[in-house]
């Protein structure tokens, strides 16, 4: 125990001495939440609108206005004629043009049913199906408030509700990615470093020869790097529910214990990494490639795994990532209990054990 | 006491799949002697010395080590030995204090142990001023002293030096060499391979590996006798020339 003890003394003073790594270490997950909470954000607020207007009557001045009082839209240009509706896309400013043909207030009072062009930049397929729809909501608007005037014989409203994200908050996604990735970066590759370093300085030939055991230098490399990383997780959660409000609604300890099982889970990762690496170098591109693209890819935050074509949905299943992304979503935002996430606890216990197993076998046949 | 003997190797033998990496070799060392274990690269050298050391176990043969045997007792031969190897076996983001503790720690000595230790050997090697630097602010001859004093911090049976002096210049190598007699001394066994000849000579006894096996073994004023050499340099090119493998 004595020594254990002295061989995590001496791993913190590595990490102590190195002042950038730490500084990193600690940053990386305050600016992530930052970037993500701020910066990036699925809602398109201000985007510029053309209007090409044939009608010029009073409905479809209402329907203007009323489309350039919301917040998601400026009405920059009034266009002459569709000659000119190429042009403004091809400068890039104007994201989408609504047109409104002639006789629009009239076929609006006389028949009952008037049309409107909506144009949009499809070169940005995201941005132009959110616009699509807030614009085709701003028109049901302006709809619905003629039909209060005029009785309609049917009409079926929708009532819509969105349970656990009632503003559709991007940052309640992404908080338990950023967490998934900033545990598996911190953890997996910091590990594989730190042994892969000792290999390579040489150190670790005098530590095999030590009375140490190899099991013990592996866990005492890992034991620092975890306490780092409940600090990231701390300071993950303190961001999140102080700067962005996303609420933490299930159990705090239960999400504290999950996060510590995650973390041995991307410990044993990092050192099956460096079990079969020689070089530090090596080690940090095997982390790169082998954890954190899978981790943003096949965790579900940036791109949903329903939409994936079959091969992949299959291949998220071994990204241990995948099922703490879940977990994680499932106490925090819908805040239910152990018992709507133990099969997914297990899966993750499951890999941790496996991964383990393997690593371990690893360095012993190294020995012999 | 000065006959003990703390190294016993008897027709020991490792094998990987067909290839024989060291042939039935057989020596004795006694207690306190500089043993110097010369070979070219390739011959066996580093291997022989990992299965001493408990790191790898022998095919064949039977060996022990401070009295422990090689297959069935590793853990308390690590105990026993101390360990120097050509890579740099310091940790260099870490004080010179730092380094003395952490291996007075990992092999188990008690805080005052610790203490006393490192302050015997700050003054020692005369690096009071230098106590709180980092090693790799230290001259290299520096490094290998105090390397060479951390592998005997727990006062081993035994101490491997795997080509302790790479690198270093011929003073420094001196004074190196005064600590390796001062080891001995206090009864300490060295191990030692080398590829500088004139290291050879500071030993009590000198060994030649040629292809896995022990061509020569005695001091190194009978090998040069019998091989009718003016120095270790010629006797070891007349054996090693007999190599038939490689790197």
């Amino acid at each position: 125990m004595k020594q254990f003890i002295a061989f995590i003394k001496k791993e913190f003073f590595h990490i102590w001495r190195d002042k950038r790594t730490l500084f990193i270490l600690l940053g990386m997950p305050i600016t992530q939440i930052i970037i993500f909470g701020f910066a990036l954000s699925n809602e398109v607020k201000n985007s510029k609108l053309a209007i090409l207007d044939f009608s010029k009557d009073v409905a479809s001045q209402q329907l203007i206005q009323k489309l350039s009082a919301s917040k998601y839209f400026d009405a920059t240009a009034q266009l002459k004629s569709f000659k000119d509706v190429e042009p403004v896309f091809r400068q890039g400013k104007v994201k989408i043009v609504v047109v409104i043909p002639q006789q629009f207030a009239n076929d609006l009072q006389h028949t009952n049913q008037a049309q409107i062009q909506l144009i949009c930049d499809g070169s940005d397929p995201n941005v132009a199906s959110t616009l699509k729809n807030y614009a085709t909501a701003v028109i049901m608007d302006f709809q619905k408030a003629l039909g209060n005037q005029q009785k309609l014989p049917y009409r079926i409203e929708p009532e819509i509700r969105m349970m656990y994200n009632p503003e559709l908050k991007g940052a309640y996604s992404f908080v338990p990615g950023v967490m998934a990735l900033i545990l598996m970066l911190t953890c997996a590759m910091m590990t594989s470093i730190a042994i892969v370093k000792e290999k390579e300085m040489g150190t670790m030939e005098i530590i095999l020869v030590s009375p140490l055991k190899p099991f013990g230098v592996v866990v005492a490399k890992a034991v620092p790097y975890m306490l780092l990383s409940m600090v990231n997780v701390a300071s993950i959660l303190l961001l999140s529910v102080f700067v962005l409000d996303v609420p933490i609604r299930g159990s705090l300890l239960l999400l504290i214990s999950e996060g510590l099982l995650f973390t041995i889970t991307s410990l044993a990762l990092g050192l099956l990494i460096s079990s079969i690496t020689d070089s530090q170098q090596v080690a940090m591109l095997v982390s790169l490639m082998g954890l954190f693209l899978p981790t943003t890819v096949f965790s579900g935050y940036m791109f949903p795994i329903e939409n994936m074509p079959l091969p992949l949905q299959i291949i998220s299943n071994i990204v241990p990532a995948k099922w703490f992304y879940f977990i994680v979503k499932t106490i925090m935002i819908k805040g239910l209990g152990f018992s709507y996430v133990w099969k997914e606890t297990l899966i993750l216990f499951g890999m941790t054990i496996v991964l383990f197993g393997i690593s371990i076998k690893n360095f012993k046949t190294r020995l012999a | 006491m000065d006959n003990q003997k703390v190294i016993v190797v008897d027709e020991l033998t490792k094998r990987f799949e067909d290839f024989i990496a060291v042939d039935r070799i057989s020596f004795e060392v006694s207690k306190g002697e500089i043993f110097g274990f010369l070979g070219a690269n390739g011959a066996g050298k580093t291997t022989a010395m990992r299965m001493l050391c408990g790191l790898s176990i022998p095919s064949s043969g039977k060996a022990s080590v401070a009295g422990f045997d090689v297959f069935h007792q590793t853990e308390a031969i690590k105990k026993s030995i101390g360990y120097m190897s050509q890579k740099f076996s310091l940790y260099e983001d870490l004080t010179i204090k730092e380094n003395i503790r952490f291996y007075g720690g990992i092999y188990g000595l008690s805080k005052t142990q610790i203490i006393d230790k490192t302050k015997y050997l700050v003054e020692h090697l005369h690096l009071q001023k230098h106590e709180n630097s980092l090693v790799k602010s230290i001259p290299l001859g520096w490094k290998q002293k105090l390397a060479f004093s951390v592998a005997i911090v727990h006062d081993p049976a035994i101490v491997f030096l795997d080509e302790p002096t790479g690198g270093v210049d011929p003073i420094a190598r001196r004074e190196f060499w005064e600590l390796i007699y001062d080891a001995s001394e206090r009864g300490i066994t060295v191990f030692v391979t080398t590829h500088y000849m004139d290291e050879a000579e500071y030993c009590n006894r000198v060994s030649i590996m040629v292809d896995g096996k022990i061509e020569a073994l005695d001091t190194p004023k009978q090998l040069k006798h019998r091989f009718e050499s003016g120095s270790m340099d010629e006797v070891f090119l007349k054996l090693a020339r007999k190599a038939v493998r490689g790197e």
